[in-house]
């Protein structure tokens, strides 16, 4: 088979999952509907590699395949096609997405088991699976719309999962507002891309781009800021982030699939894909470096002080995706793909860490609550320090080659580049000492009566609340079910995690500079075209911009081990010095509030107003109840002629003939 | 004799009927009025068939008739009806059929 | 020609009072009996005019079965006199002052000099006109339309009232007390003056 007939296979899977959980809800007993996605999301995988080999065997200069099945609309100067385009950079996607999708569903089986929407999230998820692939696999900006709005609609549907819940409802409605910013930013530059170019499918697009785009024109420029408009909302970045700390009102799968491994990082495959009008505005390009550098140190300050376990992995997963952002921005295709990758394994691997621990709590997200799990769950522990190893880049982990390498790579850029760079490794340092004060508060210290209970042998039971607000709920439908599984004890957790766990150790392999470069070789044919192709800094150099990144990583698990085990408490002193600073850290830098002041406030003013004045004073008053009152005090003259009495009647008879006669006498006359 | 004479008397007939329609309640004197009224047109259609030397109009007087006595039937049975269903014969009461 | 005058004169006079009395008179027994003397007035003024035909129907016909029909309802009813006040309202007023608009425009038109076109004294006549001869011919002839539909509308008719003065069982319901008085015997003919 071919390549293409291997990518609609792709699609196939998870549509036929989606469509046989969501139709067939009621009939599949106990836990088959996950079996039944997760078998989908396997066969995507399968598919996947088939792909890959298909893919390899063509011919270098030309690796890519395209096809149709069918032509939505053929107009005359181009035709919009529901097509696929195959290439290395979407095989690659295709592959990091059904792969780590399929070892979150089998996570989920275990972890939503008991919910009375069992069935329903893995359609959801199935959904969102092939919304992710459909939008990896597009062939043109249409389809890539098309996908775009249902990853969007997906994630918004799996935010609102347990949609009982205000905060969680709220936080679905948020995030699909915001990524709706981003549709938009999206289809304006799809707009202008056809009305420059007269193409939309990516083949056409890339190859006229030059020959109607000066260096740094106006149009492209303007383009390519749009796409990162559309960028930078699906990947949580500034000013565009604010959704993905609310997002964790989701089940924890959730968290970890979309708002970790694929949906974010859609931003990045989006400027990856289109990188030739990026290199055609170096402007916009610079923009989305300075974004990215900005949202990792803004994301990763943020994540020093937040108490909800679950939020302080997001913020890490906007600061991450801000290494990405950056890497992909300076031309760094291969590496910001790379840190893609490992990002993938072992941001899924902690929030399926996190969600073993919250399952643990009974519910609980709150860290100062948490404490000493070490012995009670020990699988959990060590899965969870790996991916903390991995996050902040300890030497030798996938994460070390990964995010290093961006850096190398930014650094060998050149000029304001080395500032950016310098930037990320301040984030670098952070993000070590973040991670670890995870893992030590979690797990390090006295253990909490939670984990003694765990050690005991069964899981802590709590009243099911709501953990932001801490208002009760019931286990009813709409709401999380009864059943809280820890990893210890569900062979399908673990058996998701631990390929996790190793993937996120040795996953580095594929790009050791100047030993392996497979992942750079195997993507060039997608970037062959990129004047920065053969820009890449040299092994030594990356070697030793690897140390510098190793020694950062390791230095600040120091201080974190210093300031979390030896030295317990120091943070809550360094809170109380300087507390305007922890409030601002803490507030996330207040854009929250900032947003809220200036567009929900107006926005809700304005809406109020309209629904006040123009709809029910003016439409409904006025004109409705005008045209009702002018036609009924028109009727009502006329009724005042129907009495009933036939003496009126026969008075308006006579007056009538009077009239008659009088006209027919003047007009004889 | 001026046919002239005739007609103006059809005229005060007819107009005395008419106000005696508008004037009356009891549903029996309307109808009497009514056929006032009809009387006053046959007289003048005779009038005119005098004039004319032509005999149509005392034919179309002569279906009048027709007509007066078949809605003379009609009328009466339904006041007749009326009484049978114990409603009050005043046609200021019948006023259902109003806006 | 002067006792044509003097019986036009009379008739027309009886003719009126007829009118006046039926309008005017509160008993509606009265105002049938006067009805009955206007149209004898009337059949009058139609030998006048040369139509005896019509004058024998209008007498036999109109006063001798229509009025007697109608003397026998107002029998069987009744009828309240009615209280003897002007009418109120718009009615009182404006009736009659439309109604002596028309008869001032009706008279207007036929005496006013502009409708010369009335030859006041009336076209020859043969012989035979009005008589039932000629009548009978056109109704048979010019005019067979019109007869015919006449006597099934007086079919109709007659049927009609069948129907709708027939008693029907149990659909008869209590109404407001204007109805047969309980206090009358209700198998005489009681006039009361």
């Amino acid at each position: 088979m071919s390549a293409t007939s291997y990518g609609w296979l792709v699609l196939a899977f998870p549509l036929a999952g989606l469509l046989v959980t969501s139709l067939g809800w009621r009939v599949l007993p106990g836990r088959t509907a996950g079996w039944i996605a997760s078998g989908a999301i396997l066969g995507s995988f399968l598919a996947s590699l088939g792909a890959l080999v298909q893919v390899q065997d063509l011919p270098r200069e030309e690796r890519h395949a395209v096809d149709s099945i069918w032509t939505y609309a053929a107009t005359g100067d181009f035709d919009v096609e529901v097509g696929i385009f195959v290439d290395p950079l979407a095989v690659f996607m295709c592959l990091v997405v059904s792969g780590v999708s399929f070892l979150i569903h089998v996570y989920s089986i275990s972890y939503v088991s008991g919910d009375h929407g069992f069935a329903r999230f893995f359609a959801y998820l199935n959904y969102f699976v092939f919304s992710m692939l459909l939008l990896v696999l597009a062939g043109n900006f249409i389809l890539l719309i098309v996908g775009w709005a249902f990853v969007g609609a997906a994630s918004y549907l799996l935010i609102s999962f347990w949609y009982r819940r205000d905060t969680a409802t709220h936080a679905g409605i948020k995030a699909f507002v915001m990524n709706v910013i981003g549709d938009v930013g999206l289809v304006i530059a799809a707009f202008l891309i056809l009305n420059e170019t007269g193409q939309l499918d990516y083949l056409g697009v890339f190859e006229r781009a030059p020959e109607v785009f000066a260096q740094n024109d106006g149009t492209i420029v303007a383009t390519c800021l749009l796409l990162l408009v559309g960028a930078f909302a699906k990947s949580a970045q500034l000013p565009l982030h604010t959704w993905l700390p609310d997002a964790m009102e989701g089940p924890t799968p959730v968290s970890a699939l979309i708002h970790a491994a694929t949906m974010v990082t859609a931003g990045v495959y989006l400027i990856a894909r289109t990188f030739p009008l990026f290199e055609l505005a170096p402007t916009a390009a610079d923009i989305g470096a300075i974004i990215g550098t900005a949202t990792l140190v803004f994301a990763a300050t943020v994540a020093l002080v937040q108490t909800d376990l679950k939020r302080v992995i997001a913020y890490s997963t906007m600061s991450q995706i801000g290494y990405m952002v950056l890497g992909v921005s300076v031309a760094a295709y291969s590496a910001g793909l790379f840190h893609l990758m490992t990002h993938a394994f072992f941001k899924a691997l902690l929030f399926m860490g996190a969600g073993s621990v919250i399952g643990a709590m009974a519910g609980i997200q709150d860290m100062d609550r948490m404490g000493g799990f070490r012995k009670a769950m020990p699988f959990t522990f060590v899965t969870f320090t790996i991916g903390a190893l991995a996050l902040a880049a300890f030497p030798f982990t996938s994460g070390f080659f990964s995010k290093d390498e961006v850096l190398a790579y930014t650094i060998n850029r050149g000029g304001g580049y080395v500032v950016l760079a310098l930037a990320g490794y301040f984030g670098a340092a952070l993000t070590g000492f973040y991670a670890f004060r995870m893992v030590f508060r979690v797990f390090g210290g006295e253990p909490v009566p939670e984990a003694k209970e765990l050690e005991g042998g069964h899981a802590a039971h709590g009243e099911p609340m709501n953990p932001m607000t801490g208002e009760p709920e019931d286990t009813d439908v709409g709401f999380p079910g009864p059943e809280h599984n820890v990893a210890e004890s569900s062979p399908p957790m673990k058996f998701a995690m631990a390929p996790l766990a190793f993937l996120a150790l040795v996953a580095g392999v594929v790009g050791i500079p100047g030993v392996t470069d497979t992942l750079e070789h195997f993507l060039e044919p997608t970037f062959e075209s990129s004047r920065y192709i053969d820009d890449h800094p040299s092994a030594g150099a990356e070697w030793v911009g690897l140390a510098a990144g190793g020694i950062i990583s390791v230095a600040s698990i120091y201080v974190a081990y210093v300031f979390f085990v030896r030295r317990r408490g120091i943070t809550l002193e360094l809170r109380d010095r300087f507390p305007k600073v922890h409030a601002f850290l803490f507030h996330k830098w207040y854009f929250d509030e900032l947003y809220d002041a200036v567009f929900v406030r107006p926005t809700a003013t304005a809406g109020a107003f309209g629904r006040r004045v123009v709809e029910t004073d003016f439409v409904q008053g006025f004109i409705v109840g005008g045209t009702t009152g002018i036609v009924r005090a028109g009727t009502s003259f006329a009724r005042a002629i129907q009495t009933g009495f036939l003496r009126a009647y026969a008075l308006l008879l006579l007056l009538g003939v009077a009239g008659l006669v009088l006209y027919f006498l003047l007009a004889s006359s | 004799m001026d046919v002239v004479w005739f007609l103006v008397l059809s005229a005060f007939i007819f107009v005395i009927g008419a106000a005696g329609v508008m004037t009356r309640r009891n549903p029996l004197v309307v109808l009497l009025c009514l056929e006032l009224m009809l009387n006053a047109g046959n007289l003048a259609l005779v009038g005119f068939s005098r004039m004319h030397g032509n005999e149509a109009g005392q034919i179309f007087a002569l279906i009048v008739m027709v007509i007066a006595a078949c809605e003379v039937v009609i009328g009466l049975g339904i006041i007749v009806a009326m009484y049978r269903n114990r409603l009050p014969i005043d046609v200021d009461e019948m006023s259902e059929l109003r806006g | 020609m002067w006792f044509e005058q003097l019986l036009f004169f009379i008739a027309g006079i009886g003719a009126l009072a007829g009118a006046l009395g039926v309008v005017l008179l509160r008993n509606p027994f009265y105002s049938v009996l006067s009805l009955v003397g206007h149209l004898l007035a009337l059949a009058v003024l139609f030998l006048l005019l040369h139509a005896e035909f019509l004058a024998a129907g209008q007498v036999v016909v109109y006063a001798g079965a229509v009025m007697v029909l109608y003397l026998f309802v107002v029998a069987y009813i009744g009828g309240s006199d009615e209280p003897l006040r002007p009418e109120s309202g718009a009615i009182g007023v404006f009736g009659p002052l439309f109604a002596a608009a028309v008869g001032a425009e009706l008279c207007i038109a036929f005496i006013a000099s502009g409708l010369k076109a009335l030859d006041t004294q009336g076209a020859d006549l043969g012989a035979g006109f009005g008589a039932p001869a000629a009548i009978g011919e056109l109704l048979l002839t010019t005019f067979l339309v019109a007869f015919e539909a006449a006597s099934f509308l007086l079919l109709v008719a007659a049927v009609g009232a069948v129907v709708l003065a027939r008693r029907r069982r149990g659909l008869e319901e209590e109404g407001p007390a204007v109805g047969p008085r309980s206090d009358l015997p209700t198998d005489t003919m009681e006039v009361r003056a």
